[in-house]
């Protein structure tokens, strides 16, 4: 007898259904497939708008966008903001202080007296800026040197602060007010140290925090450190694309500042048009350069001790940038 | 069977599109601004574009902080008053070369085009269109195009005191040196 071949399936009639299903499903799988090949579809015809493609292309390689105009000009009122002007850039700055207004009539509201620096900056680079100036208050000359360390800037490198440095030193010239003793050269001399931080949080609003050393060699008591300590805090909001309103404030530390001396305090307005900034302001102290405002501050705003005041900046290109060239 | 043919399709369909598009990161845009009282150029080397030699398809791209002056205040007063780059950080263009010629990418040679497109300049989009040229070199293409705009069509204001600074058309000049996509 011969025994024809079991075929495997009749063996196992479990396998004859397994089979049934896998034939019945193909059609299925294979449109199943179909329609995951058509949903891949879509994404290519898409790029296919050039436009789109370029922009996946610029996406592809991210480059570094910086913060630019975080303040109007190098100075917020009194005090200096992170800017500098460009390299090859000279910007004369005119700063006038009229007298206080609780002088009354008799001083037309201080504008009888006046408190002037003259003053010139110049961009040696774009990070590197100097500049000179002449005050009237304490007969005073100035000298300074302000650098960008870092840049706030957004993409490829992400920065979310400028900062600056800043060191400036001051010579006054005012006749010994005590002759007979022995006076040095020495006593004449102010240093002022400061780090600038700022961050533009929006396109009108921008923030800077100051800390301040300033250094006199000389002080006019015993008691009084030779180095003063303070916090700056000033704020720009624009107000029209040419406007815009500034405060700026110094909190001087507690047994760090002179005796008899008060945290300046300065409201101001931006005004720009074309080559010039016009900034009228409101401020409590006298003078302009910063060991003055900073750490000599004796007008006090409650007492209505006011300087009406306002700096005018005209800038000079006095040498043009040279434009890179496509290679 | 219908599968592999899709799949196919789809692949042809890819490779002629890469052979197609031209790419440039590095184009060039200029402008004249100014009047016989002040110079206004401002020039830009970072311009991003893409051509299909096909279709005729053009897109252009450009960020308008990277636009650089000969004067910095220039510069701030273009991205501070003029453009708002903060507000509007591109200018873009998007456009088609009409009844374009059939390009031979492989034999050097030169043809004079016209385009239409789309500009964005300063958040508001304008239909312009402009003649051009294509230049055929070593693979390369280099496409140029000259032509003007009007600022105030852009929403660009000029405040009146500049005013006689500015010319009332914007002189465009477009440069670009294209390479295949890869």
């Amino acid at each position: 007898m011969i025994h024809a071949p079991k075929l495997l399936y009749m063996r196992y009639p479990i396998l004859k259904n397994i089979i049934l299903l896998f034939c019945l499903g193909i059609p299925f799988l294979s449109f199943s497939q179909k329609k995951e090949t058509q949903k891949k579809e879509p994404p290519k015809k898409e790029t296919t708008d050039l436009m789109d493609m370029l922009d996946k292309e610029i996406a592809s390689k991210p480059v570094t966008n910086y913060t630019t105009a975080t303040f109007k000009t190098t100075r917020l009122i009194n005090a200096h903001s992170i800017e500098n002007v460009a390299g090859g850039v000279m910007d004369v700055k005119i700063s006038h202080r009229f007298g206080a207004l609780n002088g009354g009539f008799y001083e037309l509201f201080g504008l009888d007296n006046a408190s002037i620096r003259i003053g010139a900056d110049y961009g040696i680079t774009d990070w590197l800026m100097v500049g000179l100036g002449r005050s009237s208050y304490e007969k005073q000359y100035d000298g300074f040197m302000k650098i960008k360390l870092l840049r706030q800037s957004s993409g490829k490198r992400n920065m979310p602060l400028s900062i600056s440095g800043f060191a400036g030193i001051y010579y006054n010239t005012l006749k010994w007010s005590e002759p007979d003793r022995e006076n040095y050269t020495s006593s004449r001399i102010n240093y002022a140290f400061q780090l600038l931080m700022a961050r533009k949080f929006s396109e009108g609003f921008s923030l800077q925090l100051s800390p301040t050393l300033v250094h006199k060699n000389l002080v006019p008591l015993i008691s009084d450190p030779n180095d003063l300590l303070s916090v700056g805090i000033g704020a720009r909001q624009k107000i029209t694309k040419r406007m815009s309103i500034n405060v700026e404030y110094y909190y001087q530390l507690p047994g760090f500042k002179l005796e008899n001396t008060v945290d300046p305090l300065s409201i101001g307005i931006d005004i720009e048009t074309g080559g010039h900034v016009f900034q009228f302001i409101f401020t409590n102290s006298t003078g302009i350069a910063e060991n003055q405002y900073i750490a000599g501050t004796t007008g006090k705003w409650s007492k209505g001790d006011i300087h009406f005041g306002f700096n005018i900046a005209r800038v000079f290109t006095l040498k043009k940038t040279k434009r890179k060239e496509t290679k | 069977m219908k599968l592999l043919y899709l799949f196919m399709l789809s692949c042809a369909a890819l490779t002629t599109n890469a052979q197609d598009i031209f790419f440039t990161r590095s184009g060039k845009i200029e402008f004249h601004s100014g009047s016989s009282i002040e110079d206004i150029d401002g020039v830009n080397n970072e311009v991003a574009s893409m051509l299909n030699i096909k279709t005729g398809e053009m897109a252009f791209t450009v960020l308008v902080k990277s636009f650089q002056f000969k004067r910095a205040l220039m510069e701030e007063h273009f991205n501070e008053n003029y453009m708002e780059s903060e507000k509007f950080p591109k200018a873009s263009y998007k456009g088609k070369i009409i009844g374009l010629p059939a390009v031979n990418v492989s034999a050097n040679g030169t043809y004079n085009v016209q385009t239409e497109g789309e500009m964005t300049i300063h958040g508001v989009t304008k239909k312009i269109t402009a003649p051009g040229k294509l230049t055929v070199s070593g693979g390369k293409i280099t496409g140029v195009s000259s032509f003007k705009i009007i600022l105030s069509d852009y929403n660009v204001e000029i405040p009146g005191v500049v005013a006689d600074k500015f010319s009332k058309e914007t002189e465009i000049n477009v440069s670009c040196v294209y390479d295949p996509r890869s």
